[in-house]
């Protein structure tokens, strides 16, 4: 398994092919619908610098506030992605996004948008809460908690060995795209039996 | 009046018009609405956190069965992993709390309003104890609500029985998997789905191959086939109560729920859809009447997170755990 540290580099995100095992440690940023829809509205000068050549995490937390102040994340499993995907080429362009953690996988904007900035699709395992809870050692800050509420807010974490599979890489490679093709098939031989 | 208050009777036993009023008011004391609070929130706390056996059974045959060393194993890996460490620590299974849906059957006399009252404050009181992450956003402001509770959310259905105690069914569904039910009308020419068990099966299959590994896969389906739009979906959800590894009543539906389950898997969309041999874990189908013009089948996807918790509550208040 390959380990990743964020920030990181074009080249190195680059390198990776669908099918990687990957351990990302270092700084990831999170971001749902909501935030997907206010990060292409204007360009987030206060969000801008925590997703520059770092990855977005597509979750939302259960969160508990600690008695001096800090937060800690509860549960943390990935959300759907496909809902962010009028957004996220665009998110990934505008700020320099290196990656993105979510589930299910996305469409081909996105898909393109990967080839062209130099970004890949990082698969974690979807209800796998508390497992991708413990990876999550620190909440940094968080920015519009109030505005969005908790599971929707954007949540600065600091995360160890988090596990995921890059499913679509920076080659236009997704392996969602050969799934569904494949079920597609089968799924035809059935209904003409 | 008599056949009203027969009801309250305990089987086995017959009892005067007089005791008939004295157990009519003893039921109307029992069951305070402070104490359902806690045990609804308990059996939260349980569905929240403690994935049914059955459902943990399937999920460890499936990892059996696929390719070692695959992407397909190794997610169920992490699943399972997942699955037993949320248990041990009595945490939220997934972050995704889902829409609480509860089935109550009561005895008569139990005030459904109260009833929905108190399992609205357990659901509150569950999410400030972060067993639910608060769930509810007010579609019109575009506010979370803080607390869980919304209306519509949750979602309670009371129903009067002739038993003295309360059961209580609950059922957490997920977003990620809500999203990819889907609802036909048939027939549906491109399908080649008539209006009958066959045309059932097409429009099945077909929701599993679009759900992908959306709805977090490996899933269980829910079926209602006849109904209205509303009551059709509603069905399909009750369906999903059924323990995996029971039997449809009905040789033709049990026929046709292990056929799916066996086709289903042949479409190859593995877990989280990484490809694999595990898609679906099992297939629950039921029906309702319809009109002569409409002909419904809708199908309710559940993540591999089933996260059911079933308990009788009996007049003073104990809880037995129910399958």
């Amino acid at each position: 398994m390959a380990r990743l540290t964020l920030p990181t580099d074009e080249a190195t995100i680059r390198s990776l092919r669908v099918g990687d095992f990957v351990e990302l440690s270092g700084r990831v940023i999170t971001g749902r619908d909501a935030a997907h829809h206010w990060l292409v509205q204007a360009f987030r000068e206060n969000v801008a610098p925590y997703l520059k050549d770092s990855v977005i995490y597509h979750v939302g937390p259960v969160v508990r506030k600690n008695p001096d102040g800090s937060y800690s994340f509860v549960a943390a499993g990935p959300t759907t992605s496909a809902r962010e995907e009028p957004y996220q080429a665009d998110v990934i362009g505008m700020y320099g996004v290196r990656g993105v953690i979510g589930k299910g996988g996305m469409g081909p904007k996105t898909l393109e948008g990967l080839k062209k900035h130099g970004a890949v699709y990082f698969h974690a395992i979807g209800g796998a809460a508390q497992v991708l809870a413990q990876c999550v050692k620190r909440v940094e800050t968080v920015f519009m908690l109030e505005e969005f509420g908790v599971p929707e807010a954007l949540w600065v974490i600091e995360v160890e060995d988090f596990p995921v599979v890059v499913t679509m890489d920076a080659h236009g490679n997704s392996l969602h795209k050969e799934v569904e093709a494949k079920s597609q098939q089968k799924l035809a031989a059935l209904l003409q039996a | 009046m008599r056949p009203f208050l027969t009801t309250l009777s305990r089987p086995g036993r017959t009892q005067s018009w007089r005791k008939g009023v004295q157990s009519l008011l003893e039921g109307l004391k029992v069951w305070q609405e402070s104490e359902l609070v806690e045990t609804f929130t308990a059996i939260i706390a349980r569905a929240s956190t403690q994935l049914p056996p059955d459902v943990l059974e399937a999920l460890r045959k499936a990892r059996e069965q696929e390719e070692p060393g695959s992407l397909a194993q190794k997610a169920l890996d992490t699943i399972l992993r997942n699955v037993e460490l949320a248990g041990g620590n009595w945490q939220p299974i997934c972050q995704d709390t889902g829409t609480p849906l509860v089935w109550i059957h009561h005895p008569v006399g139990v005030s459904t309003r109260m009833l929905t009252r108190a399992f609205t404050e357990a659901v509150k009181q569950a999410t400030a104890r972060q067993l639910l992450r608060p769930n509810a956003v007010d579609p019109l402001t575009e506010k979370n609500t803080g607390n869980g509770a919304a209306p519509g959310i949750p979602t309670v259905h009371c129903e009067e029985w002739d038993e003295p105690a309360l059961e209580v069914r609950l059922m957490l569904k997920g977003g990620g998997c809500e999203n990819v039910g889907a609802q036909y009308s048939l027939p549906n020419a491109a399908l080649g789905a008539d209006r009958n068990l066959e045309g059932v099966r097409r429009c099945v299959l077909d929701a599993v191959h679009k759900a992908q590994g959306q709805g977090c896969a490996p899933g269980i389906l829910g079926v209602c086939f006849g109904g209205d739009r509303g009551s059709g979906y509603v069905e399909s959800k009750r369906q999903l109560l059924r323990r995996l590894d029971d039997r449809n009543p009905i040789p033709e539906l049990a026929a046709l729920e292990e056929r799916l389950l066996r086709e289903a898997n042949e479409l190859g969309i593995g877990p989280m859809g990484f490809g694999g041999k595990t898609t679906i874990l099992g297939v629950k189908i039921g029906y309702l009447g319809r009109l002569p013009a409409s002909y419904f089948v809708s199908v309710s996807y559940m993540c591999w997170a089933n996260r059911r918790a079933a308990a009788r509550v009996d007049q003073k208040g104990g809880i037995t755990w129910l399958d």
